[in-house]
């Protein structure tokens, strides 16, 4: 096992952790910016996000993408966890006073946000991506026949106005997204040793409205549904 | 003033140890916090009530690195950029409880009472803390050109004490502020870069062979760092480890 991931030195697992968590970043910007055409922005809104759910079905650029996401998500999960039980290990003797430094909630939770999230990822699998690799069957209420372009489009709307637990699921792992986000976004840059009297502070102003704009921007989403749906 | 103590005492590595209270009255404001453990010890040895307390100290300036106690709930206490020797008790109120607890590592075993073994930070040292080039004695100033923005910052890292605050800090026990300090300090100077390669690899990979944690970049430790080191260091010795990866 020499070779394996398990004996790679600490900093070496925080810089795949932070490339692999960069990459989702980039990511979730493009997968809101499909999703945003769920909502009826336009005369054609339908239409579009079909052709936006088809294009990443099927062209090869998007294939090879696909692959190289779900390595980030495995990967960066995996060393996460390899990471906060090595890091848990490391104190020993707790103490009896619990430490008083001042320092960012959003990062001392890394772990339990970054564990919402995963609880997320696995409900958003089993709903829409293992349906998509057929791995799973779409639930028969929703009455979408299957194979079709709109085909996500109404699951989304299904799940969206039936599924209360699910909406309130979505939402709080998108506050939580936010919270793991507001830390992680410039502990990225960090971890890659990229910092800089001039531009740090502009990374992490730059994080911290990214944490709250993206995840809005998802949440928007079930919130209209539950409004107005 | 009068104070109320709760303090670890623990015989041995091997023991299990437990909290002890004890009072102490007549405890000035002007006393540093060693002080009053020195006080507190004169008392437990006239009267008899207890064997005296271990803690760990040298200069008492602040230089040597050597005192450390874990103060309610932050190393070297309450006062910032303080070391526990230049702490006082005008930082407490009277009639206050106080807390003091070993620093707590796996790779820090407390070896009795309030003292622990920071050796670890020592073989971090032996694994690539040093030059090897031949220095010779003193220079003539102004022999080596060294730019006075990198002299500054080089300063600025060697400046640590190795007193183990930030481990103690960090919620996951890494020494990522010690080390990076240690490979800035050379990083920046010309002598330094001959083996900067070398030195950030086998230093982390000691690091992390001594059982300390990974950074996961809370920076408790730069609040704690009683010598004001800077995290961006840690991102200096990222940056150094890509680059000996890479190269
Ligand atoms: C869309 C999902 C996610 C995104 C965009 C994301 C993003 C990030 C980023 C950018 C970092 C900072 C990386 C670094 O400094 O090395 C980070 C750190 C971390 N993440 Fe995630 N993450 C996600 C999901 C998860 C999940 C599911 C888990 C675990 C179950 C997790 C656990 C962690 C941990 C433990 C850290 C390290 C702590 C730190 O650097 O402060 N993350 N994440
Ligand atoms: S970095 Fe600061 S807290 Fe850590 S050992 Fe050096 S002086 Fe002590
Ligand atoms: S005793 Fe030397 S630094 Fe405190």
């Amino acid at each position: 096992m020499s070779n394996s991931f398990l004996s790679f030195s600490s900093v070496t697992k925080k810089i795949t952790m932070a490339i692999a968590g960069l990459f989702l970043i980039v990511f979730l910007m493009v997968h809101l910016g499909i999703n945003l055409f769920i909502l009826p922005i336009h005369d054609e809104h339908k239409e579009w996000f079909a052709a936006a759910a088809h294009f990443m079905g099927t062209n090869w650029v998007v294939k090879i993408f696909e692959i190289v996401l779900m390595a980030a998500i495995v990967i960066h999960i995996l060393m996460g966890i390899l990471l906060q039980i090595h890091n848990w290990m490391a104190r020993g003797t707790r103490y009896k006073v619990a430490p008083k430094s001042k320092t960012s909630f959003m990062s001392r939770y890394i772990i339990w946000t970054g564990a919402v999230i995963l609880l997320f990822l696995a409900v958003h699998f089993y709903n829409f991506y293992f349906i998509k690799l057929g791995i799973v069957e779409a639930p028969a209420a929703a009455n979408i026949p299957h194979p079709q372009e709109e085909y996500f489009y109404e699951i989304a709307v299904y799940l969206f106005t039936n599924e209360m637990i699910f909406n309130i699921l979505y939402l709080v792992s998108f506050v939580f997204l936010g919270i793991h986000l507001n830390h992680g976004f410039q502990s990225a840059f960090q971890t890659l040793g990229l910092n800089h009297k001039k531009y740090t502070p502009f990374i992490k102003g730059f994080g911290k409205v990214y944490s709250i704009v993206i995840p809005l921007g998802y949440m928007i989403i079930p919130l209209y549904f539950m409004i107005f749906g | 003033m009068k104070i109320k103590l709760q303090i670890w005492r623990q015989k041995s590595p091997k023991d299990k140890g437990q909290f002890k209270t004890y009072t102490l009255e007549d405890v000035s404001p002007e006393m540093s916090f060693l002080e009053m453990l020195d006080a507190l010890n004169e008392k437990l040895i006239t009267t008899g009530e207890d064997e005296p307390v271990a803690f760990e100290h040298d200069c008492r300036e602040g230089i040597c690195g050597c005192c450390s106690l874990y103060i309610n709930g932050r190393p070297h206490g309450p006062a910032e950029k303080t070391t526990t020797c230049e702490l006082h008790m005008r930082s407490f109120k009277d009639g206050s409880t106080i807390v003091i607890e070993p620093f707590r590592a796996k790779s820090f075993p407390v070896m009795r009472d309030l003292i622990v073994d920071r050796n670890a930070f020592d073989k971090i040292m032996q694994a690539g803390g040093f030059i090897n080039i031949d220095a010779g004695s003193a220079l003539d100033a102004n022999t080596h050109l060294i730019k006075k923005e990198y002299a500054d910052e080089a300063f600025n890292s060697a400046i640590c004490i190795g007193c183990g605050a930030c481990v103690a800090a960090c919620k996951n026990a890494s020494a990522m502020l010690f080390v990076s300090a240690k490979v800035s300090q050379y990083a920046l100077l010309e002598q330094g870069k001959v083996e900067g390669k070398e030195r950030v690899e086998s230093m982390v990979a000691k690091m992390d062979e001594l059982g300390f944690g990974n950074c996961t970049n809370t920076y408790a430790c730069e609040v704690e760092c009683p010598k004001g080191i800077s995290v961006e260091n840690i991102a200096r010795l990222n940056r150094e480890f890509i680059n000996a990866k890479l190269s």
